[in-house]
């Protein structure tokens, strides 16, 4: 329940707040966003299954979004920045997707 | 779809997944879940601020590097290609503009025209001047008598002059006019015309007249010749009949 309220409670704070984005993060965090969005479907998926562990989702969470921040990093000093970012954000939306795909299968039974 | 949370949270009828995500909802108050929650609100703080800055700054604010390289270099040649053409365009203004001299030039250029049109007896022309009847019933007057009285017009200051004959024939006469005898009349400029010759000759209509009237001057020759002058001054005479226009085939004009 607490991290459902966190969630809401992030997004009426970015509403009220109203920040600018710096612009030395600005390639990162819509990748950063994604690579998040990946760890709590696959934490809610963790949780159907039985087998969520708080230690690992926190470390996958992490450890995702500095992945996907570093993968992109590297490609902007390589030259290749927009296509990592690309291939960053198909790799994460292939996974989102399967672990909607579990999560529906367990809610649904379909 | 409605979660049912049971008070007990033991489920009945739920599947297991959906107790495992009534689990997940019931609070729990460990260090790792306030943890989480913090991931979770930074998530929602930053997904809000991603969105607003997407939909605020558009599509130049999350372009890449070399993306806004590109886009920049685009514009810089787009807008070197409009400073040309505004310093074209802002070129010809000043001209069209600046010197009233262009207008006042192209009145001059359509003054200069007509001018030497009438000269070349390219356009017609009208205004005072003077109407030269030359009878000839014996058919003595010869080439020479109607080359003194054009002569005589010209030093006069007739502008400009034509020779009619019998049946409304009529030659434009211009600086190069030649009069022959002819069979039946005057050869004029390749056209043979017969008398009556009439001279109309634009001009000052006195000084003209009066030119013609001297005591031993146009019309005496004629009448000496055994033909008869006859004079008419007119406000407004018209000289209609036309030359095409040729273009020198040697004389080219020099250059200022």
């Amino acid at each position: 329940m607490i991290p459902f309220l966190a969630l809401v409670a992030g997004v009426v704070l970015g509403l009220v707040v109203e920040p600018t984005v710096p612009s030395a993060l600005q390639p990162y965090l819509p990748i950063a966003v994604v690579a998040a969005l990946d760890a709590v479907f696959g934490a809610v998926r963790a949780q159907l299954d039985g087998i969520f562990d708080d230690r690992v989702f926190v470390v996958s969470f992490v450890s995702n979004v500095l992945v996907a921040a570093l993968v992109v990093f590297l490609g902007d000093q390589l030259g290749v920045g927009g296509q990592l970012s690309t291939g960053v954000v198909v790799v994460l939306g292939i996974r989102i997707f399967s672990n909607a795909a579990a999560i529906r299968r367990h809610l649904f039974k379909a | 779809m409605s979660t049912r949370e049971p008070a007990d949270g033991a489920p009945q009828r739920p599947a297991p997944g959906r107790g495992r995500l009534a689990r997940l909802l019931r609070p729990r108050l460990r260090r790792v879940d306030l943890l989480i929650a913090a991931l979770l609100l930074v998530l929602g703080f930053a997904a809000v601020v991603q969105v607003r800055s997407t939909q605020e700054d558009g599509v130049l604010a999350s372009a890449r590097q070399e993306d806004l390289v590109r886009i920049l270099d685009d514009l810089s040649s787009r807008s070197e290609r409009l400073r040309q053409e505004v310093t074209t365009l802002t070129g010809t203004r000043e001209r069209l503009l600046s010197d009233d001299g262009s207008a006042a030039a192209l009145d001059e250029a359509r003054r200069r025209t007509e001018v030497l049109g009438v000269l070349a007896g390219t356009v017609p022309a009208r205004g005072p001047g003077v109407r030269l009847t030359v009878d000839d019933p014996e058919g003595d007057v010869r080439a020479e008598v109607l080359l003194d009285a054009l002569q005589e017009l010209r030093d006069a200051g007739a502008e400009a002059v034509e020779l009619q004959g019998r049946g409304g024939d009529a030659v434009r006469v211009l600086a190069g006019t030649s009069l022959q005898d002819a069979e039946g009349g005057v050869l004029v400029d390749g056209v043979v015309l017969s008398a009556p010759y009439v001279f109309v000759a634009l001009g000052d209509s006195s000084t003209l007249s009066s030119a013609l009237g001297i005591p031993g001057g146009v019309l005496d020759t004629v009448e000496a010749a055994g033909g008869a002058g006859r004079v008419e001054e007119g406000e407004d005479l018209r000289v209609g009949a036309l030359r095409p226009l040729e273009e020198p085939r040697y004389a080219r004009p020099v250059p200022d």
